[in-house]
């Protein structure tokens, strides 16, 4: 501190203290380039699945979805044991935040979600539905409204059967 | 003007100089350049190592990851935990109870994990209760503890909670030799000699479940029994105990304990006591202990009261146990990886001796022995004794090992780790610790199978070496790499409460096996709600129910009224959700309690007894969601008497201008 005051009573001393002044800063700034480069380096992927939130995937299939559904086989009519198999996971894993109307509470109704979606895509949303969230465009839209990201409630492939047999009998089909 | 600058500078740089020969320990010349690499774990990489550490007077147990230090979460044990709702919930109140009713708090030693053929297996961790002595059982699926048993006769539990190679038994002996329980301990403190008696106890563990039980106590001299180890490999079925207070003194212990030369490592034949169980030489003494355990299905704890446990007497079945003289108070008894060597480290020697197993077997069946103490055959020292470390450093507490023959001793009063070899007894190297190091830890070091990549240091005193906060300072972990021929520091943490004894193990033994979320479909609670359509309100008396649900971002039901004054309220929350890391809290204005923490798929009982009629909100108290915020509720609470009916709903008095 006192050497620096005494420096700039000098008046020889200032412009050479700007120099040196910004020498160092360059010094420090190039430094820091560095260490960010070796830290990129360094730093792997991250171990979530979130690294692409894209609309521009284009492996993405908005009719299919994502996850382990391709086709479902409906049969002829509607199953009423699964669906009523359906009805009561739902009570349990699903009504706190979707009414069976069309009238939106967390999440939107469900009247006329089988006509809206895939077999494939409703199961596959209900099972996976993180990876949906971040590449459906039709379900970043719903997010924008909602505000809650659809939680993933640990269904089995059988309780994503039942509880589609229920919507399709919610949605009226005998 | 120039002469004096320089001169300025010259006194300046001296001071420096001279500062740091006064101050040798410091960091500058402790660390080196390229240290800080490898302790380097980058953003969202995975540390290779979990370390459970003991949270000494904290009561709890800490989880860091190696070579970070990162803090990864704190295990309630012994002590209330309001953050988690430990030993506040209805569920985990029995879970603190003992044969002296509810105890809020203890202080936990010694970490010790479950072992199959020697090797950590990665299912469990143990601790132990110091004051009101217990010993807890964590399972590392959900980093939960699950069991904790109280030891009857016994005080002071420290020398704890160690276990065999196959964790047939965990151990615990007492610190503070009283009267045994069922006999009189109203008598004069000066009586010890004749009335105190030091208790030993075996805990049987259930190879599958876990399940812990008292085997079998045996009842030794009045001592001071301060650490143990089991012997492994050859010398599996024999557990080694170091005694302190030989001289069996009731005050001034600083003096009065360090009057003989010697005190004992006492070397018990387990196995033999276990053909005595079974011929029936147990005398079944009545006692009073609970033994709590707690539940995944129904998410709660049972607390029950055991009235007897079976005693072997060291004094009439002279073949169990047996007294190896060791120097000066002696604090860790520490056996080697090949279970031949048991180094004892008698806290105010200036040597460390290094007993031989087979050495301890020739002498005990050749009778060479130098008289008895208290009934129990004393084995000449010479006979057991393998050789001395000499002049290692002072004060040498705890030993461990790295596997490859070197063992590593902290030194409390000289403030270093030694390291040497067990072969030739030699000193290799010495590193400072800052300051006062208690335990060390090398993960695996007191197995079979150490894994030596690391030693941390656990460290009394850390003045000067954090930034300051007032009178009470942080303990510290001090973390080497012990991978090349001389340690060397890498990275100074500190730590929760007072770290003991740690142990450490590679992260994929556990990584793999966590629970992430509880079924609901399994949830077995007796108030349980699966689901907004079983949510209630129920009275019975002066009893309030409420089966309560919440979910990513409400609770249901969430508008209560007919509670009264007078009334005990139970919210028994169910955490619907099913996704990990979702958990939800709850808490109410003006309760004598704590929060709710609420992990998916479980049910947790907060009880809550209003005193004054009035408006009660309630919400979650952990960030759920973007509409976290909006998760809230409220309870009205009328005046004793008030002919208000229990009445509940969930979005039923929306305001009209929002329809």
């Amino acid at each position: 501190m006192n050497f620096k005051h005494k420096h700039s009573n000098n008046p020889t001393k200032p412009m050479r203290q700007i120099l040196l002044t910004a020498a160092l800063a360059i010094m420090i700034a190039s430094c820091g380039n560095q260490n960010q480069q070796t830290e990129e380096k360094t730093t792997q992927a991250p171990l979530g699945d979130n690294t692409a939130a894209t609309n521009e995937n284009p492996s993405y299939d908005p009719n299919r979805g994502e996850g382990k559904f391709t086709t479902v086989d409906l049969g002829d009519g509607l199953n009423k044991t699964m669906a009523d198999a359906g009805n009561a996971i739902q009570g349990v894993k699903c009504a706190s935040c979707h009414k069976t109307s069309d009238e939106r509470l967390v999440g939107p109704g469900w009247k006329g979600v089988t006509e809206r979606r895939t077999p494939a895509w409703i199961m596959n949303f209900i099972t996976n539905p993180d990876p949906m969230i971040d590449k459906d465009p039709e379900v970043q839209a719903q997010l924008e409204i909602c505000l809650v990201r659809m939680p993933n409630q640990g269904l089995t492939d059988d309780e994503a059967r039942n509880i589609l047999e229920f919507m399709r009998q919610n949605d009226g089909v005998k | 003007m120039k002469t004096n600058q320089f001169l300025l500078a010259y006194v300046f740089a001296a001071t420096i100089v001279l500062a740091v020969a006064c101050k040798p320990k410091n960091t500058s010349n402790a660390v080196s350049g390229d240290t800080a690499a490898k302790a380097y774990v980058a953003p969202g990489q995975y540390d290779s190592y979990y370390n459970f550490v003991s949270g000494g007077f904290s009561g709890q147990i800490s989880t860091y990851g190696l070579p970070s230090g990162r803090l990864l979460r704190v295990i309630p044990v012994f002590s209330v935990d309001p953050e988690k709702g430990w030993g506040y919930s209805e569920e985990t109140k029995p879970m603190l109870n003992t044969s002296h009713g509810f105890v809020p708090w203890d202080d936990l030693h010694h970490t010790e994990m479950s072992q199959t053929n020697g090797e950590i297996d990665g299912r469990w961790v143990f601790g132990n209760a110091n004051n009101t002595p217990r010993v807890a059982r964590i399972d590392l699926k959900t980093f939960r503890t699950a069991e904790i048993i109280e030891l009857p006769n016994s005080a002071g539990n420290h020398s704890s909670p160690f276990i065999t190679e196959n964790t047939e038994y965990v151990i615990a002996g007492t610190r503070f030799s009283v009267p045994p329980d069922n006999a009189n301990g109203d008598v004069a403190i000066n009586t010890y000699k004749q009335n105190f008696k030091g208790y030993i106890s075996f805990i049987s563990v259930d190879k599958e479940k876990g399940n812990m039980d008292i085997a079998f106590q045996i009842e030794c001299p009045g001592v001071n029994f301060d650490l143990s180890h089991a012997g492994k490999g050859k010398s599996h079925g024999w557990f080694f105990f170091s005694c302190y207070n030989t001289e069996q003194a009731s005050t001034l212990l600083e003096v009065n304990a360090s009057q003989k030369d010697k005190d004992f490592i006492m070397a018990v034949n387990w196995k033999k006591a276990e053909e005595y169980i079974k011929a029936g030489k147990g005398k079944k003494v009545a006692v009073k202990y609970a033994h709590n355990s707690y539940s995944d299905e129904t998410h709660s704890a049972t607390s029950t009261i055991r009235t007897e446990v079976l005693v072997l007497d060291s004094k009439e079945l002279t073949d169990i146990c047996y007294m190896i003289p060791c120097p000066k108070s002696p604090h860790g008894c520490d056996v080697d990886p090949t279970g031949e060597y048991i180094v004892g480290s008698g806290k105010l020697a200036a040597i460390i001796p290094v007993f031989s197993f087979d050495k301890l077997q020739s002498a005990i069946a050749n009778k060479q022995y130098d008289g008895m103490y208290e009934g129990i055959p004393v084995v000449k020292y010479e006979a057991a004794l393998y050789g001395e470390v000499k002049k290692p450093g002072l004060g040498p507490l705890h030993t461990e090992f790295d596997g490859k023959g070197n063992a590593y001793t902290s030194f409390f009063v000289s403030s270093e780790v030694v390291k040497w070899n067990i072969k030739d007894l030699k000193v290799l190297d010495r590193v400072p610790t800052f300051y006062s190091v208690g335990h060390l830890c090398i993960p695996g070091g007191d197995s079979k199978k150490p894994s030596p990549k690391y030693l941390i240091a656990y460290n009394k005193i850390t003045k000067d070496r954090y930034l300051p906060t007032g009178p009470e300072l942080a303990q510290s972990a001090q973390l080497f790499d012990i991978s090349g021929d001389k340690m060397q520091m890498i990275l100074d943490f500190p730590t929760i409460g007072e770290p003991h004894y740690a142990q450490a193990v590679e992260a994929d033994k556990i990584k793999e096996k966590q629970v992430k979320i509880f079924k609901i479909d399994d949830n077995k609670h007796a108030y349980v709600t699966k689901g907004e359509k079983d949510a209630k309100v129920v009275r019975e008396g002066n009893k309030v129910h409420v089966y309560m649900t919440s979910i990513r971002s409400h609770f249901a039901p969430d508008n209560i009224e007919g509670v009264k004054v007078g009334d005990e309220i139970y919210f028994h929350v169910t955490n619907l959700e099913q996704d990990w890391d979702v958990p939800h809290g709850f808490a109410v204005k003006g309760a004598n309690n704590a929060e709710l923490l609420i992990m998916p798929g479980e049910t947790c009982t907060l009880k809550w007894v209003p005193e004054k009629a009035g408006m009660y909100p309630m919400y979650c108290t952990d960030f759920c969601s973007a509409l976290h915020q909006e998760m809230q509720g409220y309870i009205r609470v009328s005046p004793a008497g008030s002919n208000n009916a229990i009445k509940f709903s969930l979005g039923e008095s929306v305001p009209e201008a929002s329809k």
